[in-house]
């Protein structure tokens, strides 16, 4: 019954500008598997040796190095092909009966795709690798042409009735349609209608809340934490356009999604690592699903430490607030920061860190530990100084250690 | 390998662990700040510069953007991480353990290595001192203060090598080296071709193609390096030598293809109405071009010449990616071929290769630099232009070596006296054409404005725009 075989996967495929490349040599040097190679006229990259590491990408002086060409996996651009170029040939449209693969990860994103997850991971100078025990994303299988029709089948407030937020947890069910995702991944979501230029909506990513059987096991399902927009970054009064559309649906409702995407801020599988999750607001969403994940395992003795920092600005307005105070100690460890409580102080996600540095040098000492920031991003340079500080007093150097879970995929920031 | 910043010196070389290094390299850090503030680029020291800095040495870590005053760049020490079990690769000692310390007897051979190469780096930033006030964009001026801080980072990797290997006398090279100045009568820099004046920006485009290569060749061979902290120390100097000469590639190539589009415009190949219309003509650019290759030519020294032999056969200085090389690299009966003028001719002979050294990698230079200007031919051909530039015989105007002796042609012909006087306007800059030049020269602050006489970049840097503010004045 299978008809997988007809599937031609494609290929994003590395190419150098041999207009502006000036033959410097140094991706050729810089490359770690040894793809770039060159003769006299051209220097050229071996589409099956590039593990796309990016590695070469910023010491290029030119921006030649950054160039790629979708094609079909079966053709890409041989080598002998490549070193006659004088120019780079322009990208020839797929067939669109080849675009939609299993697990398609050669397909273009959409550009707003592209353009929130730059702005969502720009804390950590782009997007790192995922954990080396990450289980392997499906990404973009839904395109804007082609998305996929999901039906609401619940949507609850978090937040109390009195709290000034409108959190939600929404729930879709893909019904027939494949659409399987991992924790961390996010979604698109196509609000109806037009924008004041007569333009579709932009796409909305929203991350899901969910584990990767589902929000209900064995139904085909996920869920959303949506956070109801009523004003701007300013405080000016705006209503969001998919949030009020999403808080808006009711049950049997349906919504256009695209996606899944993402590709790196995913857990790690293997037994004894640890999660050192810090979250505010709707940043929750990708460490609920973490933690259902792990919850619903049938040996989480196997797992190492989770050990949770979550603001909010009051227990009213911090989602999943009973839930999450119900979970056993032993399984994890919470923390939970408000910073508008009446009658005490103003509290940060990064005055906990300080509190419990014992326990997050612990943390950081050990190398099966996986990091993850999600929520404002306001709170990005407080947590960094935070462990600034507390590995400053732990004899650790944080600029190192830094780099190194970035070039291990061991920390990952998304913030907006 | 990350780099730490809480240092009064950047470093990634441990320096806090010792002491008496750090004191000394503190001590010599105002020095160059007031040589900077003195010889670096003029009156420009509070403008907002959009800068490439290394944050650390790694792939990921070391092309970090954003703006810096310039006399506040973090100027530091940075090396490529150590290979484990790396090897003397070529000489007398291949295959003995690369050395982490100077081997005593040829010391004073490696000082003088790192001496020169360390005179060259102040040297540029002397010599283009004054074109910030004439640049043609924000993205060229940009471009220039890069270089400039850049070159100054490579002092500061030389000086750390002298300060941390070659004791005193390191300590007083590493003065000198701020004393010197590039022109000077009297405390001239060492190599002749950083005593010419770099006028304008076509020259300057020139200088960062041709003369910068010719550090790039350098930096290769001291890469290879038996003294293993040279070695590392080059390496990562490297990477950061690719911008110059991109900045120098891109740079002429921006100039051809604005001559071009002119007189495709005006369809004409007439000079005087080429120069009217305010762009440089292409024989002047290939004069130019003459000029700074043949200068380069004698960057490598002369073509015979004992002491690369010996730097070689003692581990100091290798070829040109000297462990590709297909041969036992020892080299002590192999010859190469170097050119000699002798009845009224050039000739070919066949020199013992150790003694060839420099022919050899002046060689490899001429191959890389000829390639570059093919990709600028197409750039001409593109625009349906029936003009070739081309490089001049590498014996073509040699102040250095046997063939200085000689008056040589362009195209390699041996001239008389009197051949050469009557000839040498039409393949070198005259006065003429430098203030043909100089009078297109005029600064272009405006983002997004280039000057008439160049085309814009085909991209910006970084991924910017074009028209992005790279430099903001204060």
């Amino acid at each position: 019954m299978s008809n997988a075989t007809s599937t031609v996967t494609n290929l994003r495929q590395h190419l150098i500008d041999p207009e502006i490349c000036i033959r410097c040599n140094t991706c050729e040097e810089t490359c770690p598997v040894n793809a770039i190679s060159h003769d006299s006229r051209n220097y050229v990259v071996d589409a099956a040796k590039c593990k796309f590491c990016y590695n070469c990408i910023s010491p290029c002086p030119t921006g030649a190095i950054d160039n790629w060409r979708h094609v079909p996996a079966d053709a890409a651009y041989p080598l002998a092909d490549q070193l006659l170029w004088d120019t780079l040939p322009a990208q020839v449209a797929l067939d669109e009966g080849q675009k939609v693969g299993a697990g398609d990860t050669a397909t273009p994103l959409p550009d707003d795709v592209e353009r929130i997850a730059a702005a969502a991971t720009s804390g950590q100078g782009g997007v790192a690798p995922p954990p080396w025990s990450a289980a392997h994303p499906y990404i973009n299988l839904y395109s804007i042409q082609k998305p996929a029709v999901a039906t609401v089948s619940g949507n609850f407030r978090l937040t109390a009735e009195d709290a000034s937020s409108d959190i939600r947890h929404i729930v879709l069910d893909f019904g027939n349609a494949s659409f399987p995702v991992l924790e961390g991944q996010t979604i698109g979501v196509l609000a109806p209608g037009l924008d004041a230029n007569g333009k579709p909506h932009h796409v909305r990513l929203y991350s899901v809340a969910s584990p990767r059987d589902g929000e209900r096991p064995r139904y085909n399902n996920l869920s959303l934490t949506v956070k109801r927009v009523c004003s701007d970054h300013d405080g000016a009064p705006v209503l969001g356009v998919a949030s009020n559309f999403l808080c808006d649906l009711k049950k049997g409702d349906k919504v256009n999604i695209v996606g899944p995407y993402g590709t790196s801020f995913l857990m790690p599988n293997h037994p004894g690592s640890n999660l050192l999750m810090i979250c505010t607001g709707t940043g929750s969403a990708p460490m609920r699903a973490m933690t259902e994940r792990r919850r619903r395992k049938s040996s989480p003795k196997e797992d190492g430490k989770v050990m949770l920092f979550f603001g909010a600005r009051t227990p009213a307005e911090l989602p999943y607030f009973g839930p999450l105070t119900r979970l056993p100690k032993e399984f994890i460890d919470i923390n939970l920061a408000f910073s508008r409580v009446a009658e005490q102080p103003r509290q940060y996600v990064q005055d906990l860190i300080r509190a419990r540095s014992d326990e997050v040098v612990r943390l950081l000492r050990d190398d099966n530990t996986y990091l993850y920031l999600c929520g404002l991003k306001g709170m990005e340079s407080g947590v960094d100084e935070a462990f600034a500080d507390i590995c400053k007093n732990h004899g650790l150097d944080w600029k190192t250690l830094h780099d190194e879970l970035l070039r291990q995929g061991r920390y990952h920031i998304e913030t907006y | 390998m990350s780099i730490d910043y809480n240092q009064k010196i950047p470093n990634n070389v441990n320096l806090g662990e010792n002491k008496t290094l750090q004191r000394a390299l503190e001590h010599w850090q105002p020095e160059f700040i007031n040589w900077w503030k003195d010889m670096g680029p003029d009156d420009s020291q509070s403008f907002d510069v959009y800068l490439r800095t290394a944050v650390s040495v790694d792939p990921g870590g070391w092309a970090h953007f954003d703006y810096v005053k310039m006399p506040d760049y973090r100027w530091g020490i940075f090396l490529n991480p150590a290979e484990e079990g790396r090897k003397v690769n070529f000489g007398a000692h291949k295959g003995e353990a690369a050395w982490q310390e100077v081997p005593g007897e040829y010391r004073s051979n490696l000082r003088r290595l790192i001496v020169t190469q360390g005179d060259t780096e102040p040297a540029s930033v002397e010599q283009q001192r004054h074109l910030g006030l004439t640049c043609p964009s924000l993205y060229d001026m940009r471009n220039l203060f890069q270089v400039n801080v850049e070159e100054g980072r490579h002092l500061w990797a030389m000086v750390y090598l002298l300060h941390a290997y070659f004791g005193r006398d390191g300590r007083e090279e590493a003065e000198a080296l701020l004393e010197r100045r590039s022109g000077d009568a009297d405390n001239p820099r060492i190599l002749g071709a950083f005593n010419e004046s770099t006028p304008d920006w076509l020259s300057f485009f020139m200088f960062t193609y041709f003369t910068d290569r010719d550090g790039k060749y350098q930096l290769c061979s001291l890469a290879e390096s038996g003294f293993d902290p040279l070695a590392r120390t080059c390496k990562f100097m490297l990477t950061e030598e690719a911008h110059h000469m991109f900045v120098g590639e891109s740079g002429v190539g921006r100039v051809i293809q604005r001559t071009c589009e002119v007189m495709n415009q005006l369809k004409t190949d007439d000079v005087a109405k080429i120069r009217a219309a305010g762009v440089i003509d292409l024989p002047t650019i290939q004069r130019y071009l003459n000029f700074h290759f043949s200068v380069t030519m004698d960057l490598f020294g002369a073509d015979v010449s004992s002491n690369a032999a010996t730097f070689y056969n003692t581990g100091l200085k290798g070829r040109y990616e000297e462990t590709k090389q297909d041969d036992d690299h020892q080299l002590s009966d192999a010859t190469y071929p170097v050119l000699e003028v002798g009845d009224g001719k050039i000739l070919t002979i066949q020199a013992p290769y150790l003694n060839a050294l420099n022919e050899r990698l002046r060689d490899d230079y001429v191959r890389d630099a000829v390639s570059g200007i093919e990709r600028w031919n197409k750039i001409i051909q593109k625009q349906g232009i029936p003009f070739t530039l081309a490089a001049p015989h590498k014996a073509f105007n040699r102040k250095i070596g046997p063939l200085s002796a000689a008056k040589i042609s362009p195209a390699g012909k041996v001239l008389s006296e009197g051949e050469w006087t009557h000839h040498h306007k039409e393949w070198l800059p005259s006065v003429e054409d430098r203030a043909f030049v100089s009078s297109l020269m005029g600064r272009v602050d405006q983002p997004g404005k280039y000057a008439n006489w160049i085309a814009p970049p085909a991209r910006g840097i970084n991924n910017q725009p074009i028209d992005f503010e790279y430099v903001r004045f204060n």
